[in-house]
């Protein structure tokens, strides 16, 4: 309790304490009140940075939360054989270090590396390109990192969610003749409401939050096409050093990761009533 | 009511097409990293003679070609993972005692901001922590990757703990406390025996995350033999990717190693861990 105080939330005050200086690090900061806030509106690499974080959104969350739903539909229709084995497979990149999948990805990725061998397969050599280095596709690539990481998470969470409904909805459902689908929509997703709530919460501030994975795979480039909050804030509190002006934007992003988690929280609760 | 042979089909098929997407691209590493430095590997190639010396390599660092080698990092790593599973184990068993069995003042508050930790952007203290750490003459030192990541997994303990506390039967206490049982003789006596498995999936998840860790120890840490192994590879890969591929393969997939063995053998307390870590908020 008195190390959570002392190192979360203490460090968060001082942030909001430093981001009204503008302070380099070593002498006296000068009290400079909100201009470090006024300026982050208008820096080009700060909103290059939220806009990402935005798109990355439906990769990290919106996309994810599709397949999980996918797969969870799908295995409500009948018991599967090597379930475990399929779960544990499915679920075993959220295990796995960013640094590493950065490492994974960015060979799977490079020019002479296995994704560009499987474009060659399917007759589309000519697109051969260094997926995570071409600025039309960089941000894309780098989400479908995050989706490939989250998407068993969300499919375990919705799984689970699936045993808790009344299997008396499901009979009901295949006695009036629903097929697959009719079945998922009328009983398996409206049963899973506040799973998706969740899901959707935890993986949306994952995408806002992402930093170990874009570090260590682009680096924010090529450019600044994958810049992303949390390494606009680390590049100018460490290589700026303009310490009052990062955490502004620390204290921004924690506020937007704050607003974004309640309202929906909110949206799902009036959807409720 | 039973299902089509044809809609079976299509379950197996969606299912194998999902696991091939996870594993492809973690198997192109692993067969990256089973090859010889000498060896110019393109795309998804099967390791026909399967060779170690990348892994030998990355272990020991032993040929000149800079930052230590691996068997350090990974000596730093374990240091702080498992100090910051004991200590926020021991302290978890506490609080999670506290919220869960007795009542005190202001304990709904206290537990709220608890809760706050757990849903904490993290990222936005780090900052001002290497400040912090810096005017306590306390960077470049393990405990800077300690302190902070025992408070931010006591936020999850507690939570974690309670829940197993207050699910715990009442009668059960009251029967040790009408024997004469102190409050701490009913913790360690009576409910600590039964909360082996909780203890087990907090721990087990405490470890995943810290030895995963990397923002923190990329701002804290500058000293090469003070760094752990997520962000030894980081450098590493930095410096060397062009020039020695297959070690770098070879050094992620060491770091990722022992995450794997303790997620295979122990991924019912992962998952369970990682549910009720999602569902809670």
């Amino acid at each position: 309790m008195l190390a959570f105080l002392l190192f979360t939330l203490a460090p968060l005050l001082h942030a909001a304490w430093l981001s009204l200086y503008d302070w380099d690090g070593l002498l006296v900061g000068r009290y400079v009140g909100l201009d470090n806030y006024r300026a982050l509106v208008s820096d080009p690499d700060v909103q290059a940075s939220f806009l990402h974080a935005g798109k990355l959104v439906g990769f990290y969350a919106v996309l994810p939360i599709g397949l999980g739903l996918v797969l969870a539909g799908v295995l409500t229709r009948h018991p599967v054989r090597g379930m475990t084995f399929f779960r544990t497979t499915l679920f075993l990149p959220q295990t796995i270090a960013g640094v590493v999948v950065a490492q994974a990805f960015v060979w799977f990725y490079a020019e002479t590396g296995p994704f560009n061998r499987v474009l060659e397969l399917l007759g589309l050599g000519d697109r051969v390109t260094a997926w995570l280095g071409d600025f039309d596709w960089a941000l894309t690539y780098v989400g479908t990192i995050g989706t490939w990481v989250t998407f068993g998470l969300c499919m375990v969470l919705f799984v689970s969610g699936t045993q808790k409904i009344s299997p008396s909805l499901y009979d009901a459902a295949r006695v009036d003749g629903a097929g697959a689908v009719r079945e998922f929509l009328a009983v398996t997703l409206p049963g899973l409401r506040n799973e998706i709530v969740v899901a959707f919460v935890l993986t949306t501030i994952n995408a806002l939050r992402g930093f170990d994975v874009i570090y260590n795979a682009t680096s924010g480039g090529p450019g600044n096409e994958t810049y992303v909050p949390a390494l606009v804030m680390f590049q100018n509190a460490f290589r700026y050093n303009k310490v009052g002006y990062s955490c502004a934007i620390a204290v921004t992003l924690a506020v937007v990761i704050f607003a974004v988690a309640t309202l929906i929280n909110l949206v799902a609760e009036r959807g409720e009533r | 009511m039973r299902t089509s042979r044809y809609e079976r089909i299509t379950t197996y098929t969606v299912l194998i097409a999902f696991t091939l997407m996870v594993v492809y691209p973690l198997l192109s590493i692993v067969f990256l990293a089973l090859h010889r430095k000498s060896d110019l590997v393109t795309g998804f190639a099967f390791p026909w003679h399967p060779d170690l010396s990348s892994f030998t390599a990355a272990w020991t660092q032993d040929d000149g070609s800079g930052g230590p080698g691996f068997s350090t990092l990974f000596a730093n790593s374990f240091i702080v993972a498992g100090t910051v599973t004991v200590i926020s184990a021991v302290l978890s068993i506490g609080t999670g005692y506290a919220f869960g069995t007795m009542r005190f003042r202001g304990d709904r508050v206290v537990f709220a901001i608890v809760l706050l930790g757990i849903i904490f952007p993290y990222e936005a203290t780090v900052i001002p922590l290497y400040y912090d750490f810096q005017s306590l003459h306390m960077l470049n030192s393990l405990w800077a990757l300690i302190l902070p990541q025992v408070g931010q997994s006591v936020s999850f303990g507690t939570f974690w703990m309670r829940a197993f506390f207050r699910s715990s039967p009442k009668a059960l206490i009251e029967a040790a406390r009408i024997d004469g049982a102190t409050s701490f003789g009913v913790l360690w006596r009576v409910l600590l025996p039964q909360a082996r498995p909780a203890l087990m999936t907090l721990s087990t998840l405490v470890f995943v995350y810290t030895w995963n860790e990397f923002l923190l120890a990329l701002v804290l840490i500058q000293d090469s033999d003070k760094q752990t192994a997520p962000l030894g590879l980081s450098y590493f890969a930095g410096t060397a990717r062009a020039g020695d591929p297959t070690k770098v393969a070879a050094a992620a997939v060491l770091v990722a190693l022992p995450i794997v063995v303790v997620y295979i053998f122990l991924q019912r307390h992962f998952i369970r861990g990682m549910l009720a870590g999602a569902v809670k908020e």
